[in-house]
């Protein structure tokens, strides 16, 4: 097909390869750093794996749960249904659950371990907001999340900064309780885990930036993907200006509840510009309307 | 998707299936034998206008990429209340109507704009009204599937004559498994 080429950004790819190279290497340290540990080789594995994998089954159920959303049925929100319906037919892909949130922050987010098991959710504030073309553009994104499996892959990415958090964790208890060290053999040791210890240290900030970094490409893809589906870039662009736009002006306090969220967060609820955008979990608004303004030009091209 | 496409978050636009769509006319010889339903003579094909120029814009333009063959019918373009574009087609020839929505849908495939289609729509009334009331099939353009669309009001459809449609026509026609995908089309612009 003639437009077959618009769907990949091969800039944003490579992008994408090299953090998650990044993230993989920073695996193999982390194994590495354990294996000279040793001991708490499972109990590190154990209490991770168990963690992250609850995280990432029950996701769709702790997601609804912190942001006080329902399910709702078609005969109550018809129109929120009628339009998933057509995105997921236009898409070819299953119909995730849908909920809304009753408070007015105009967000949405999708979760859920596996496209079979997706909720996409959209806030009061969203609905009230928005036209519907430009809600049918923010579910459009919403539902590349979840054809993109970010929640797996957004698990999996953070898992590794949990994994070093815990690893300099057990560092630092094994070198306080080993105290002064009597014999050589054990000053060795107490050396070898305080190295452990700054260098998980290091690793956790290193992973920390990586995954944030992931998460923004993963929302820029999610906004091309979303774009192309509903095929008007512009019109998720001027709803990406309603949101963010409505959102700097809401008090911070009001706010600050769902900032736990914010990675599967349409628009990250963060007032003002503090945090800086290296510890951003979304691209800023101008990187965002940069991209879509460029996907207009591609696909009219 | 392939595991590529997850890791570099990429969707595939979905190219639709259209051969399905002949397998209509032998299902509408059914339609009429066990269910006293014949093909109204309305047919609509439902799609999502994008922007720009390779996505038309203008009611216009569709109608002249869409131009062919304009003996017997007429062909016209209407919006519904969610956005998307309705090519509504007349002709009293089922036969007719499935050639001009196959020929509507792959001019638009010409054009790449394939992955915007929806559904397309045939009309079916009773042949002695008032009968068991009107339905409509739908032709499921991504998945290659129909499924019976009655509607008896605003915001109701009577399911039971759509499963009664279902049973008959199964065998002629593929028939949409997933019920929740039984979309329903309020106030669409095909009767």
């Amino acid at each position: 097909m003639a437009d077959s080429k618009i769907e990949s950004d091969h800039g944003l790819n490579v992008r994408m390869f090299m953090t998650g190279l990044a993230l993989v290497i920073l695996y193999v340290i982390i194994f590495t750093v354990l294996l000279n540990v040793g001991v708490q080789l499972v109990f590190v594995i154990v209490i991770c794996g168990g963690l992250l994998f609850s995280q990432y089954y029950f996701s769709d159920k702790i997601a609804m749960f912190s942001m006080h959303a329902k399910e709702v049925t078609p005969a109550q929100e018809p129109k929120l249904h009628q339009i998933v319906d057509r995105l997921c037919l236009l898409a070819n892909m299953e119909k995730p659950r849908v909920g809304v949130a009753e408070m007015d922050i105009p967000n949405a987010f999708a979760t859920g371990r596996s496209p079979n098991h997706a909720v996409i959710c959209a806030t009061r504030g969203l609905m009230n907001r928005l036209n519907d073309e430009e809600l049918e553009a923010v579910l459009a994104h919403e539902l590349s999340h979840v054809a993109h499996r970010d929640v797996a892959i957004m698990t999996i990415a953070s898992g590794v900064g949990m994994l070093a958090g815990l690893v300099s964790r057990i560092a630092l208890w094994s070198t306080l309780l080993s105290g002064g060290g009597r014999s050589r053999s054990g000053n060795q040791i107490v050396l070898l885990e305080m190295l452990t210890f700054v260098v998980s240290i290091v690793i956790y900030v290193i992973a920390f930036l990586l995954t944030m970094a992931l998460s923004r490409y993963r929302e820029l893809a999610a906004d091309r993907s979303g774009a192309i589906l509903i095929g008007k870039p512009s019109v998720l662009a001027s709803a990406l200006v309603h949101v963010t736009g409505d959102m700097g002006r809401i008090p911070r306090t009001d706010l600050r509840k769902s900032e736990g969220m914010n990675a599967f967060f349409f628009a990250p609820a963060l007032a003002g510009n503090t945090a800086a955008s290296l510890f951003s979990t979304h691209p800023s608004l101008e990187k965002r309307l940069d991209a879509l303004k460029k996907l207009e030009v591609e696909l009219n091209g | 998707m392939g595991l590529r496409d997850t890791l570099f978050g990429r969707t595939k636009q979905v190219a639709p299936k259209l051969d399905g769509l002949f397998a209509l006319p032998s299902a509408a010889l059914t339609l009429e034998s066990e269910l006293d339903l014949v093909p109204s003579g309305n047919a609509g094909l439902c799609f999502k206008a994008g922007s720009g120029e390779t996505t038309i814009t203008t009611d216009d333009e569709i109608i002249a990429l869409l131009n062919f063959d304009d003996k017997t019918g007429t062909v016209k373009v209407t919006t519904d209340d969610l956005g998307f574009k309705w090519l509504v087609v007349t002709d009293p020839e089922l036969d007719g109507l499935v050639t001009r929505i196959h020929g509507a849908n792959t001019t638009m495939v010409e054009h790449g704009l394939g992955p915007r289609l929806l559904c397309a729509v045939f009309g079916f009334v009773p042949k002695t009204p008032p009968g068991d009331g009107a339905v409509r099939m739908v032709y499921l353009l991504k998945q290659g599937t129909f499924y019976p669309f009655a509607p008896t009001g605003p915001n109701q459809r009577d399911n039971e004559l759509e499963l009664r449609v279902r049973s008959f026509v199964g065998d002629d026609l593929p028939m949409e498994k997933d019920l929740a995908r039984w979309m329903a089309l309020w106030n669409l612009p095909v009767s």
